[in-house]
């Protein structure tokens, strides 16, 4: 499983183990599995969509200028806003 | 010597303020809670963002394409402040004590022959500034109309900063807060937040190759902004705790003086009724006597 972490600058919105998430980032969507290769892109505003488990329907979140990185912990997104 | 009348006038007068100071105290405590928390909640953001920031900057260095919020503008003249105030008083020498200390820094600066501006954000902290400083206050913003400071906030301050200095107004920025290390110590502090202070021993990217889209250089020049707006949005969260702490302090201590005069007016007001009341007694057993 992939760690998640979503945090904007008044809270810490999602911190949770989760499947796969795909990212609206700056040069093209990208989706993050757990193992993924080390990786830092800024995000454009957009919709991220968070599988809780292999092909279960995603979760959407709508999230506007940030900032993703992937590490050996996993997935860290830094958005200004959730909506 | 006051007349009973003006005495039990007094006594009152000191009680409707008492209940004043007392009603602020508790709203002061009670904001005090909420903006902890507020504080607190900002916190992982902030430090993750640094963190990305000094391993990024690390890597790209002082080189020559390195983003102008980094490397600075070359010189070391122009000097702006941004010195964070609040709307309101009744919190001690919350706001006075910011004041005091850009006024301390834009002195050695002026000393030093360098040029100052001042940015002020908050109303309290305009009429010192421009009276010591008159027409070196550059731009203002205004937060009279919000109830709580909010990120949105910072953004549009950065906003305007950002503008300034792509203008070439000014080389280096300083912020000027309270920071807040409890409800009874605030501690007035300016830090430099223009060009972004490198962190020597930062941590490196952790040995593994990382990939970077777009490049490490227009990341760098994404987050740092970024970075500045943090800075400022986590100097109006320490001051919003801060004024709330200072307030309650400056209110309790205001209630307990009150307390303290209405005891010594209660005991003079007690006295002169007696004083009156032996000298009533006296004159009617001496005009008895008399008889």
């Amino acid at each position: 499983m992939l760690q998640f972490d979503l945090v904007t600058p008044t809270a810490l919105v999602r911190s949770e183990e989760v499947y796969m998430v795909t990212v609206p980032g700056s040069e093209g969507d990208f989706g993050v599995l757990e193992g993924h290769a080390p990786f830092m892109s800024t995000v454009k505003a957009g919709e991220l969509a968070i599988y809780k488990s292999a092909g279960s329907e995603p979760e959407r979140l709508t999230i506007e200028g940030g900032f993703a990185e992937v590490n050996e912990r996993g997935l860290t997104i830094l958005a200004e806003k959730v909506g | 010597m006051a007349t009973l009348k003006e005495l039990k006038g007094r006594i009152s007068s000191v009680k409707s303020t008492q209940k004043i100071t007392k009603a602020k105290k508790m709203v002061a405590s009670a904001k005090l809670r909420r903006a902890q928390a507020a504080a607190e909640a900002g916190r992982p953001y902030a430090s993750r963002l640094e963190s990305v920031v000094a391993s990024l900057a690390a890597k790209v260095g002082k080189s020559d394409s390195a983003p102008k919020l980094l490397a600075g503008t070359g010189k070391d003249q122009v000097h702006l402040l941004l010195v964070l105030n609040s709307d309101r008083g009744l919190a001690g020498a919350f706001n006075s004590n910011i004041v005091k200390a850009a006024r301390d820094k834009a002195q050695s600066l002026l000393a030093e022959g360098k040029t100052v501006k001042f940015m002020l954000v908050g109303r309290k902290g305009r009429p010192v500034i421009n009276r010591l400083f008159p027409k070196m206050t550059v731009a203002t913003y205004d937060t009279t109309g919000f109830r709580d400071l909010g990120f949105a906030n910072a953004a549009e301050i950065n906003e305007q900063l950002m503008a300034m200095y792509e203008a070439g107004e000014f080389d280096v920025a300083h912020l000027f807060f309270s920071k807040f290390r409890s409800a009874l110590l605030q501690e007035a502090t300016g830090q430099q937040i223009i060009p972004v202070a490198m962190n020597a021993d930062a941590p490196a990217a952790g040995g593994a190759a990382v990939e970077y889209e777009p490049d490490e250089e227009a990341i760098l020049a994404d987050l740092l902004p970024r970075n500045v707006t943090v800075q400022i949005f986590k100097g109006l969260l320490e001051n919003a705790a801060s004024e709330q702490g200072a307030s309650m302090t400056a209110m309790d201590n205001a209630t307990r003086n009150a307390g303290d005069l209405i005891n010594k007016l209660t005991i003079q007001y007690n006295r002169s009724r007696q004083a009156a009341i032996t000298k009533e007694l006296i004159e009617i057993i001496s005009g008895a006597e008399a008889l």
